[in-house]
């Protein structure tokens, strides 16, 4: 086993420089270190510079997200060894503006998320003192999947067709509505669906699979969005040939 | 991007990445992905093909002859045996895919994703048998 | 909301697709290779015609022909609009990809019913 490992880690410091470069550190190599063990060594003892996120480092938080040798990943779930010998390439995520190093710009994911309304719509809230909203496991069973989502933003980064078209308002934010949509004590089904059949929306999307095949918590974005597009075709097949049905 | 204008202020000089044109060579799951929507090519030319001979079989014995011949042709072998394989890799990412939008309920429990696309397959073993059929007993 | 027309495209897309995936293998294979390399013997030229002429048949065969296009042309649209990154050509490629599809569409549709 080798006693160090090396990280080419992208620095983008906008004072100095108008593209980003690569530095090279080189790190102890230790069996039970995640790559994120491995940048907070860099950060700690040998350049106090490089700026990053990380806050729980236990795949909860969603906030150490970072492309390592081309593939988003959250950094404290992915250990070095999967890496061996190295070096590690160590990059922001893509498809997001870099704000400084291995720091991205999230507002855009910020405000796609809030648009889809992920939380739960009444018609009409029940009082108080009718007691609070029942459901049975099988009720949850439909939606878990799904309410599993971090927001850490791998799948953006790993679709392509976000990267095309940032406009497109992406896998996790979809995931997100399909929660709240399968949730049966949730009554903004409609409202959801029609958001996301606009020009951006599900329709975007050519299932490149991308989403599902990154997500640290197997949400399947993919799987929710194509669950969308057959929920919008059968209402458009539905408007069209039963125009009566309409409310 | 964003379009507040409190939150882009502060960061003038955000670096962006542009995507290659190629960007489908650059990840094996990509290339795969290009090659999966390339199929349709495949099969739009067996639907006109498939019209052709139409086209032949209506306009009598000998057009149709002479399509036959056309098929026997290296080149039109050649365009098969390649559409063939495009074909094969579309019908089965097709059946693999369906699970992901398909979603049925037997009762309360949800039927699992191996047995829709299991049954897709099943329909496509039971449709090539009796085509087969139909050209062995004709 | 402006009324979408997506979802119109993509249950053609989808329906081509699955009917398309079912029924090509096998008839591309025995009647563009199995037959002409000799492998099977070929149905004679009448008994293909009664088949053919079936009002099935031919439906099915409509069908077959109309939705693979339709399948065709919008994942083709989307593979160029991806792959070559022609967003600026967008509204030209879906005129020609849905327009040679519907028109090869009419066209099967006189072919199979003057049959």
């Amino acid at each position: 086993m080798p006693e160090k490992i090396s990280l080419e880690v992208l620095r983008y410091r906008p004072e100095e420089e108008a593209e980003p470069v690569y530095q090279s550190y080189e790190v102890p190599f230790r069996k039970d270190w995640v790559i994120l063990d491995a940048i907070n060594y860099i950060k700690d003892n040998i350049d106090g510079t490089l700026s990053y996120r990380w806050s729980c480092r236990m795949g909860v938080c969603g906030s150490c997200g970072m492309m390592v040798n081309g593939t988003p990943v959250l950094t404290c779930a992915t250990f070095l060894e999967k890496y061996l010998p190295g070096p590690i390439r160590v990059e922001p995520l893509d498809n997001f503006p870099v704000v400084r190093d291995l720091v991205i710009e999230m507002t855009d994911f910020m405000e796609k998320l809030k648009r889809v309304q992920p939380w739960i719509v009444r018609e009409e809230e029940k009082p108080l003192s009718e007691g609070e909203y029942l459901q049975t496991p099988v009720e949850l069973e439909d939606y878990k999947q799904f309410s599993m989502c971090i927001n850490c933003m791998l799948c953006y980064s790993a679709c392509p067709v976000y990267g095309l078209e940032p406009t497109f308002i992406g896998p996790a934010a979809i995931a997100i509505a399909q929660r709240y949509n399968l949730d049966n004590r949730d009554q903004g089904n409609q409202q959801r669906l029609e958001i996301l059949s606009e020009d951006d929306g599900i329709f975007e999307c050519t299932l490149v699979g991308e989403c599902s095949a990154v997500c640290p918590k197997d949400v399947d974005p993919a799987g929710a969005i194509q669950r969308f597009k057959v929920a919008a075709t059968a209402n458009w097949w539905k408007s069209l040939l039963m125009p009566w049905g309409n409310k | 991007m964003s379009l507040n204008p409190n939150y882009t202020k502060y960061h003038p000089k955000w670096y962006r990445k542009r995507i290659p044109i190629f960007w489908w060579m650059q990840k094996w799951a990509y290339t795969k992905f290009i090659l999966r929507e390339l199929t349709s090519l495949a099969v739009a030319f067996y639907a006109v093909v498939l019209l052709l001979q139409i086209r032949a079989l209506a306009q009598g014995p000998e057009a149709y002859a002479n399509f036959l011949n056309w098929l026997k042709t290296p080149v039109s072998i050649v365009l098969h045996g390649v559409a063939l394989l495009f074909v094969l890799f579309h019908s089965i990412t097709w059946f693999n895919l369906s699970p992901k939008a398909l979603v049925f309920r037997l009762g309360k429990k949800r039927i699992p994703d191996a047995l829709i696309a299991g049954s897709n397959y099943a329909a496509w073993v039971v449709f090539s048998a009796a085509i087969v059929w139909m050209i062995l007993t004709i | 909301m402006k009324k979408n027309i997506d979802p119109f495209w993509w249950g053609l897309f989808g329906a081509g697709g699955a009917i398309s995936a079912i029924s090509i293998p096998v008839l591309l294979f025995l009647n563009g290779l199995a037959i002409p390399l000799g492998w099977l013997e070929p149905p004679a030229y009448e008994d293909f015609f009664t088949l053919v002429k079936h009002p099935l048949t031919r439906l099915f065969l409509f069908a077959l022909i109309s939705l693979s296009l339709l399948h065709w042309a919008h994942r083709f649209r989307f593979t160029l609009y991806d792959g070559l990154q022609v967003k600026h050509l967008n509204e030209l490629i879906a005129i020609l990809c849905y327009g040679t599809a519907i028109a090869v569409t009419f066209v099967a549709g006189y072919i199979l019913w003057r049959f």
